[in-house]
């Protein structure tokens, strides 16, 4: 069953014909850049970050071909700086913090819900274009030259010694923070106010729970980092400053400011795939979510736990180690509510009609990957054990699998899984199929070997490294290179399909869930009328196979 | 007016409208409690730390100033309350002078405040342009000053949008364009300026009278 | 849609008592309290906060939802502060032994 059946049911369909969608509804550049539609303006939202993706993805390329060799001579120590600095901004701020949110809860939020659009559709325009400022200055400062701080920006090194662009950096980290936040307050208030009749909040689709807890934590902790940037960037501006330890400041406020937020970030960078996650197990095992009060409160306790842990980065930094006992117990409460997850998702597949389409791939790849990152997250949250870990590649190895095994692998899973939705048409699902597999192989090959190296004391932040680690990093660059290839396929089938796949159904996967009500793509309204919900989430006992 | 010019075409009625707003707003001014939050938290942790030398810096602050530009604050506050309940109750014209007096007594405050920082200039102890303040304590001092300068300056920024916000609101009213079925703008635009009073009420203590017994 | 709106004497009253609180707890800084002096302040302000709040923007009558958001606010600047003077406070406490 495939595209022969899908263009049949379309024909069947009273969808069949040209027909007025969000797509085609205007045409014009002013149409796109002044739209208040969110489904444009998640399209806005994944040119954008597939862009910074590619950036940042670049940045990292050029790391890993420097680490071919024991004496990393391709760059030099100080370049070396600047690019995992500039890896690290990009693909945390520009990447994948807004992912998932921007673009597919842009898309979803009203649609799954019933509503029209979100509760301040001007606000989120705005959030694009402060998104686009942000980048613009972060872009600027890479190419007159980069910042090599590290992702961090650490004082007084940052305030006071580096002599790279931190300031246009700095600065648009800060305004694109802004552009969270109001994503962040405006998914918050649709989803309080503007659910369609009968969609309780224990009948939306986890999803939604996820993204709202994403929400939560955009609103409370990324002040808090607004604020820490903007007091460096006076600091540096005017040789004045709170962490300078020449006044007495203790650079140590500096972190715990940072981290207030950057912790509760990496929440952010891995509960909306968490959500996806819940969205493609239940449809692709044709079952009942298993537990799915257990996953709704495990998105919120992520959430505020998550909020409690911060000093967990600052173990060395010379924090109380009182304060570090009490930070370490906590990151171990907060492993709990993930488990809970993987646990639900398990129990969901068991027994489940399991098929294997791509967005089933790519879920069941992070299921094992996030496992793993979050255990090892685990070996790190113990005081002593940190002490020889910190700073070193099992910690990169740790959160790669969980940002990139995990959270990006989500988020290819959930365009795929909506890509009918959003575009209209089907994607090629052999070449897809083929991506998946190779981003799994390729990921695995680059990021498992850093455990290993890690282990063995290599250091972080370095362009250079004893011979004896050789083997392991030539076995992560190839494997970078292999998954490089991995995230170029999509990119390829995904454009080719706008233009010549198949037309899509309105539900082809045959799931439950509001927005596969609508027709693929939707109209600008969404719904023609508001839907009423009578039913619980994830109906799928009754349903038959995917129809695609 | 009508009604229906005043609602967004994605809501389904003005009740709704209205919930979304003032529920956007109090949301936003918990990013703001957070934003003004790190300034507090830095603070707090340089007090416990450098008593003496914050009890020092307050002594650069002047009292009277700060308290008179407290009950300034407070007292907008007051006319601000009054204008959304004058608008709640359809009286245009009461609307627009409370919150014109709103208005008056913020660029009071503000006179005031840049006169406390005209002072400070005078005498040679703003940090980063000429801060030439002995003593053994001196840098701690500094620190102290920079915390003043950081979270009044940044207040002041937001009592500049708050003025600016309240201009728009004295325009709408003056079109005409509130009634007492649709008053949400100013509703929302008093709770801003409520919170940016709060933090204040937090900033006079903090910083103007740390042991002022001394 | 239903006016929560309070009659005039309330808020003239809070107002007066706004003002009547910056005079005390100017009055009260000028006494020597030792250690009560900032725990006194802070009172002060936190009810003045809680008037404004409450009667001026209306918290005291608007949904649980709304009460709640606030509450989460003023709890989450608190979790910062704690913890991150949990570490300030605490870094005396540890002395290594001599030879580490």
């Amino acid at each position: 069953m495939n595209a022969t059946a899908a263009a049949q049911l379309l024909h069947d369909s009273d969808e069949a014909g040209p027909r007025e969608h969000y797509l085609n509804a205007r045409y014009g550049v002013r149409s796109w850049l002044l739209t208040t539609d969110h489904k444009r303006i998640a399209l806005l939202y994944l040119a954008s970050i597939t862009a910074m993706f590619f950036a940042g993805g670049a940045f990292a390329v050029l790391m890993r071909l420097n680490l071919l060799t024991p004496d990393g001579e391709l760059v030099s120590a100080e370049t070396y700086n600047k690019l995992f600095t500039m890896h690290g901004l990009i693909m945390i701020f520009f990447f994948l913090i807004p992912s998932i949110p921007a673009v597919l809860g842009n898309f979803l939020v009203p649609m799954m819900i019933g509503a029209r659009d979100v509760a301040f559709p001007r606000l989120n325009l705005l959030s694009w274009y402060i998104f686009i400022t942000g980048a613009t200055l972060a872009l600027i400062s890479a190419i007159t030259g980069g910042v090599d701080t590290g992702w961090t920006f650490y004082t007084p090194f940052s305030t006071t010694y580096s002599n790279t662009h931190v300031m246009p950096m700095a600065i648009g980290v800060f305004i694109t923070g802004f552009s969270s936040i109001l994503t962040g307050l405006n998914f918050i208030v649709t989803m309080h106010t503007m659910r369609a009749p009968g969609l309780t909040w224990f009948r939306m689709p986890l999803f939604l729970w996820s993204l709202y807890a994403t929400s939560v934590i955009f609103v409370l902790g990324t002040p808090v980092l607004a604020i820490s940037l903007l007091a460096l960037a006076a600091e540096r501006l005017f040789h004045v400053g709170i962490f300078d330890p020449r006044l007495g400041g203790d650079p140590l406020l500096f972190q715990h400011l940072f981290w207030f937020y950057s912790h509760p970030a990496v929440y952010v960078m891995i509960l909306p795939g968490m959500g996806v996650i819940s969205e493609i197990v239940p449809c692709f095992a044709r079952k009942r979510i298993f537990g799915y009060g257990f996953v709704a409160f495990s998105s919120v306790a992520i959430a505020v736990i998550g909020f409690l842990v911060w000093g967990h980065h600052m173990f060395v930094s010379g924090q109380s180690v009182y304060a570090g006992l009490i930070f370490s117990v906590l990151s171990y409460l907060v492993a709990i509510p993930s488990a809970i997850k993987v646990f639900n998702w398990t129990a969901t597949l068991y027994k489940g009609t399991v098929s294997y389409h791509t967005p089933m791939l790519y879920a069941l790849g992070f299921i094992g990957l996030f496992t793993i990152g979050g255990l090892t997250g685990l070996f790190l949250a113990a005081l002593a054990v940190d002490v020889h870990l910190h700073d070193t590649y099992f910690v990169i190895a740790h959160f790669h699998y969980i940002m990139v095994g995990g959270m990006v692998m989500a988020y290819l899973g959930g365009i795929h899984y909506w890509w009918p939705k959003i575009s209209g048409k089907l994607y090629p699902e052999g070449w897809a199929k083929l991506s998946a597999l190779v981003v799994f192989l390729g990921f695995n090959l680059t990021f498992f070997p850093q455990f290993i190296l890690g282990y063995l004391g290599m250091p972080r932040r370095y362009h250079a490294y004893p011979p004896e680690f050789q083997v392991l990093n030539v076995m992560s660059t190839a494997g970078a290179s292999i998954l490089g290839v991995g995230y170029l396929i999509p990119l390829v089938y995904l454009i080719w399909s706008i233009r010549y796949g198949p037309p899509a159904p309105p539900n082809p996967w045959n799931a439950t869930g509001l927005e596969w009500q609508t027709p693929s793509p939707p109209p600008t309204e969404n719904f023609e009328e508001v839907p009423m919900v009578t039913e619980e989430a994830y109906m799928y006992g009754d349903r038959a196979a995917p129809y695609v | 007016m009508s009604d229906g010019s005043a609602l967004a075409h994605h809501f389904e009625d003005l009740e709704q409208q209205h919930d979304a707003a003032t529920l956007g707003m109090w949301i936003f001014l918990v990013t703001e409690v957070m934003f003004f939050g790190g300034l507090f938290a830095g603070y707090t942790m340089y007090r416990a730390t450098y008593p003496g030398a914050f009890a020092e810096g307050s002594r650069l602050c002047e009292v009277t100033l700060g308290a008179l530009n407290t009950a300034v604050l407070i007292t907008s506050s007051l006319t601000m309350a009054l204008a959304v309940r004058a608008a709640s109750l359809g009286r245009p014209r009461t609307t627009v002078w409370c919150l014109a007096g709103t208005m008056l007594l913020g660029v009071v405050f503000l006179a005031i405040k840049f006169l406390e920082y005209y002072h400070k200039y005078q005498e040679r102890v703003v940090p980063g342009l000429n801060f030439t303040y002995a003593g053994p304590s001196a840098r701690q001092v500094e620190l102290f000053i920079c915390f003043y300068f950081g979270l009044t300056g940044l207040h002041a920024l937001h009592m500049i949008i708050g003025l600016v916000v309240v201009a728009v609101m004295m325009t709408l009213v003056w079109r005409r364009r509130v009634s007492p079925a649709h008053y949400t703008p100013i509703e929302v635009a008093g709770l801003y300026w409520h919170f940016v009073d709060i933090v204040w009420i937090f900033l006079f203590p903090l910083l103007y009278l740390v042991d002022l017994h001394r | 849609m239903t006016s929560q709106l309070l009659p005039l004497r309330v808020y003239v009253t809070v107002f007066a008592v706004l003002l009547a609180l910056t005079g005390l707890t100017t009055f009260v800084a000028r006494i020597d309290l030792g250690f009560f002096n900032v725990i006194v302040a802070l009172t002060i302000a936190v009810a003045k906060a809680l008037l404004v709040a409450l009667f001026f923007m209306h918290l005291a009558h608007m949904k649980h939802r709304t009460q709640l958001v606030a509450g989460a606010g003023i709890l989450w600047l608190l979790i910062l502060i704690a913890l991150t003077m949990s570490d300030v406070l605490s870094r005396g406490w540890f002395h290594p032994p001599a030879g580490l």
